[in-house]
């Protein structure tokens, strides 16, 4: 049996943790790393008596990501979800079951398609176990340890439906995602964090199948890798199953990042029966339309809008390398510092490079470029306009123009570890300064003119293979005469200035 | 011991020390609790601390506040801080509150002096007190008789004189029934009238604390004090601040009482009759009484036993041996579970979360709990019905007077019609109140049944005040 005959039908489950400053029924602060079971009270512990109080922020947030998604948002109420475990404090967990407040939305995938959203509720997170013993893996424990830290931590569950065909498109739909939850101000967007975190239900089924397959709900897949690692894993286990005669079974599976494999959890008839009743503790929650229509007026362009921004500014056309960087820069956030520097004067397509390349390269330090864009509002001066804008006047050469952007973001970075704020870092420093200081002072012109007499006269037969060569000859002696002068000049010449006075010696 | 009241009347002029009131109340559970036992944990130093911060208030010139120095015991399910909290079950052995319940908060606020904590039937499931795991509570006007429950143990405390006032918790009629079978005063407040919070749940939508006293007067001062706004519980209702104490001596003249035979042919006819004559007695203050029926009342007591249970094994599953109280160990961490809570639990807890388990469970919530809240929403509307008509309903409390120890236990079903008359107040969210009114055949008290609409507690008060002046002397028992 061909894969080729074969379509993969995928739905995914994210949990996204929203950037609250507290936890969604009481005032702990809600934050990664702290001291385990320090951000605890006896609301989020589950104490005999608490009673849980709903975070107003936190249904604010949910609503965002259910404008950002074309939901209906509606009046809603929350369940109680019964389940014994450890890492749960009241061993339930308060969930928006059968009336969520998102429903019936859709994200638009940047390759154009629409993968429809079922729902995106509100929920608590429960806390976190680490099994201590052997080898730390659940089955060999020797005992746990619960950090309550996490209890009570608002979560936005967003169910998509069955609309995606690939592990390519799901990484693609949960990349597109993040960007939205992130542009929301709903989550800081850290997968590392545990920020978000993928269920996929994955089943298979012959090409033009109406029907679908009998399905496995994948779960612990922290990151985009190994949501699509485990899909592809996932699909091809079971086309296999079927083209070995064997059933597929209705499960809930475990991913195995190490062993690269899904494995069994539970099966359908051993899957828990929840028992969810309406929460009595809490009375329903009905967004008006005022704050509804607050809500939705608030919400600042989403990445889709934000890259359309962007391919406008390149002239409406984007080819294959451009799109890439693109969805780069706006994944990232860069997008701000490439308007800013296209209202400055320089080309879209060279800053667009810079972002996505050089900035991007920087990691964390680059970003903080983006950030202090964000803070100080479009019209402020940046270290990254000024830079593109040398370059594009030819002030730097495009070796120098990165080499100053990457010292530019260190140094910047630098200082801010050292204390300083952004907005203080972003005005102390001053690119101009430093290419000086790294000697890429541009060459006068005549000084240029020199030299390439000089680099000529030291190569006549080369100069004479150039003159009268073919265009292919020609294209690689000009790189080697290029290529000289640099040497000669210490990498200060400019390189569109050199081929211009090597096209006059021609 | 005299009335609340008075005593804070007597502290607050500075004619009276509360450390003396107190070291009295204190003494007079030594004397007699040993026969009652209606406390399981004595706060001696801790009440003796809060009387001298009262009198060195009183000293200082400032207002202790209205129950300045007034004792009160308090139901083991209101979490005091640093003090043992059981709920009368073995499952929160060792579990001492990080935090004190708001109505205990509200009550330092106001000078109370919280005496100690008193016994319940186990997570305020039963109408006995005998579900505690630490023994019984006995009836003070009949020492061979339950105190009624599940807030027996406050009930008692005020019956026996060991303190004027107490707080209970109602979900079925823990406050009133216990006040009928010890002939003192008991409420049920107006849900989300008072603070849930710190008051370990039963069953969520139901739980309400109210008050006990000797009077109806000293019942309404110690509600006045504890109902308010709390923004810790969601289902609290914003703007609640009661002035019932001045309702008490108004009268039931005009006032259009309902009897409401519903919530009287069930019971024994000696607790009927003292009803009837309490409804002459009320006609004679002036009320306007006529007869009532809602026939959906019946219906009460089903729909209570789905709800309740279903609430409460949610509520009660924490109790899982990972963070706090009992836990026996075993091989892993589900085998934890099952082990401490077969050893922690007593037979009627295990037997409601059962009953709720298998109510919520999937292929059964639409017969069972779904039904129940249809029941429950028909019960609303018959008392919506009702209240076109008539400003309160009248009924009887409990369907006999104190029933004897060991009488019930083996037959839950005789045990649970204990609450037939008082659950439909808990399922409407609306106030009632249990009031002395003479006594039956053996001599025993009788509490008659006043019932109001949402937050109308001030007409349950003026109806009470004139049962109360109208009613026959309390019998002796022979």
């Amino acid at each position: 049996m061909s894969t080729d005959s074969w379509e993969t039908v995928i739905g995914l489950e994210v949990h996204c943790e929203l950037a609250t400053r507290t936890k969604l029924f009481c005032g702990c602060r809600n934050a990664f790393g702290d001291e385990p079971n320090t951000n605890v009270c006896p609301v989020c512990l589950g104490l005999p008596g608490s009673l849980p109080v709903l975070n107003e922020y936190a249904v604010e947030l949910a609503m965002r990501i259910g404008a950002a998604l074309h939901c209906e948002i509606r009046a809603s109420s929350f369940a109680r979800k019964n389940y014994f475990y450890p890492d749960q404090a009241k061993d339930y967990q308060i969930s928006q079951y059968d009336e969520p407040i998102n429903v019936a939305g859709w994200l638009g995938l940047p390759g154009g398609s629409r993968v429809g959203v079922t729902r995106a509720h509100l929920e608590e997170d429960t806390g976190k176990l680490t099994h201590v013993g052997d080898g730390g893996r659940i089955g060999s424990a020797r005992h746990a340890l619960v950090d309550y830290n996490r209890s009570g931590v608002p979560l936005v569950e967003i169910v998509s439906e069955p609309d995606i065909r690939s592990a390519a498109q799901a990484r693609e739909y949960a990349s597109e995602l993040r960007g939205i939850l992130v542009a929301t101000g709903a989550s800081d967007g850290r997968l590392e964090e545990g920020s978000m975190r993928f269920d996929a239900n994955v089943s298979v089924r012959p090409l033009g199948a109406s029907e679908f397959g009998t399905r496995a709900e994948i779960k612990n897949l922290n990151s985009l890798r190994s949501l699509g690692r485990a899909i592809d894993y996932e699909a091809a286990r079971q086309m296999a199953l079927i083209a070995a005669g064997e059933p597929v079974h209705q499960e809930t599976r475990h991913w195995d990042e190490a062993a690269g494999r899904t494995e069994s959890m539970r099966s359908k008839e051993e899957a828990n029966d929840y028992r969810y009743f309406p929460e009595p503790d809490l009375v329903p929650l009905a967004p008006d339309a005022a704050w509804q229509e607050r809500v939705r007026a608030s919400l600042g362009p989403m990445p889709a809008d934000r890259r359309a921004e962007l391919v406008g500014l390149l002239g409406g056309a984007s080819t294959g390398a451009a799109a890439d960087q693109i969805r780069a820069v706006v994944d990232l956030g860069l997008d701000p510092l490439v308007r800013a520097a296209v209202t400055a004067g320089a080309p879209a397509a060279l800053a667009l490079a810079r972002a996505a390349n050089e900035l991007a390269a920087e990691g964390e330090a680059g970003l903080i470029l983006a950030q202090a864009a964000n803070e100080l509002g479009p019209g402020a001066d940046s270290p990254f306009t000024t830079i593109v804008v040398m370059e594009s006047g030819g002030t730097l050469s495009p070796t120098q123009s990165k080499a100053v952007l990457s010292a530019s973001v260190q140094a910047i970075s630098a200082d801010i570890k050292g204390g300083a704020s952004v907005t203080a870092a972003i005005a102390r420093s001053d690119p101009a300064a430093l290419a000086k200081e790294m000697g890429f002072e541009a060459l006068e012109a005549d000084t240029l003119a020199a030299v390439v007499t000089d680099v000529i006269a030291k190569n006549p037969e080369e100069w004479a293979r150039l003159v009268g060569g073919d265009d292919v000859t020609k294209k690689k002696l000009r790189g080697f005469f290029t290529g000289e002068v640099m040497k000669a000049t210490a990498g200060k010449a400019n390189g569109s200035e050199v081929a211009a006075e090597l096209g006059r010696r021609l | 011991m005299s009335g609340a009241r008075e005593l804070a009347a007597a502290v607050r002029a500075g004619e009276r020390s509360a450390r003396t009131v107190t070291e009295e109340a204190l003494a007079a559970v030594a004397a007699g609790d040993g026969e009652v036992h209606a406390f399981l944990t004595v706060m001696g130093d801790e009440a003796l601390a809060q009387a001298d911060a009262v009198d060195a208030a009183v000293a200082q010139g400032r207002d202790p506040g209205p129950l300045a120095g007034v004792p009160v015991a308090l139901k083991d399910n209101l979490c005091t801080r640093g003090i043992p909290t059981t709920c009368g079950s073995r499952i929160l052995d060792g579990w001492r509150p990080p935090y004190d319940a708001t109505v205990v908060e509200l009550l330092r606020a106001a000078g109370a002096v919280a005496l100690g904590k008193t016994n319940m039937d186990e997570f305020a499931m039963g109408s006995s007190t005998e579900n505690s795991a630490f023994g019984p509570t006995r009836n003070p006007r009949g020492l061979d008789r339950v105190p009624g429950g599940s807030s027996g143990g406050s009930a008692a405390a005020v019956a026996a004189g060991f303190t004027p006032l107490g707080l209970g918790s109602d979900t079925g009629g823990s406050i009133r029934q216990p006040a009928a079978l010890c002939g003192v005063v008991g409420l049920k407040p107006t849900y989300g009238s008072v603070s849930r919070y710190g008051l370990v749940a039963f069953a969520s939508s139901l739980d309400q604390i109210g008050p006990f006293a000797a009077n109806v007067e000293d019942a309404a001062l110690l509600f006045d004090a504890v109902a308010a706004h709390d923004p810790r519980d969601s289902t609290s209702l914003p703007g609640v601040h009661p002035t019932t104490l001045e309702a008490v001596r108004a009268g039931a003249d005009h006032v259009r009482v309902g009897l409401c035979p519903d919530l009287i042919e069930g019971c024994a006819p000696d607790v009927a009759s003292r009803v009837y004559e309490a409804a002459e007695a009320l006609s004679a203050a002036g009320a306007k009484v006529d007869e009532v029926r809602v026939p959906e009342f019946a219906y009460g007591l089903s729909a209570y036993y789905l709800i309740a249970p279903a609430e409460a094994s949610s509520n009660l599953a924490r109790y899982d041996g990972v963070r706090y109280g009992l836990r026996v160990e075993a091989d892993d961490a589900a085998a934890m579970n099952t082990a401490t809570r077969t050893a922690g639990f007593g037979a009627e807890v295990k037997r409601r979360i059962m009953l709720g388990t298998y109510a919520l469970s999937a292929g059964y919530y639409d017969a069972y709990y779904a039904q129940a809240q249809r029941v429950r929403t028909l019960v609303v509307q018959a008392f919506d019905r009702a209240y076109a008509s008539f400003d309160v309903l009248l009924g009887a409390t409990a369907p006999t007077t104190a029933f004897a120890l060991g009488a019930k236990v083996d037959d839950p079903m005789a045990m649970y019609m204990n609450d037939v008359c008082t659950i439909p107040s808990n399922l409407a969210g609306h106030p009632a109140l249990s009031v002395p009114f003479g006594s039956g055949a053996d001599g025993l008290p009788v509490g008659v049944q006043i019932l109001a609409p949402a937050l109308a507690e001030g007409l349950l008060f003026r109806v009470a005040g004139a049962l109360e002046a109208g009613a026959p002397r309390p019998g002796t028992r022979s």
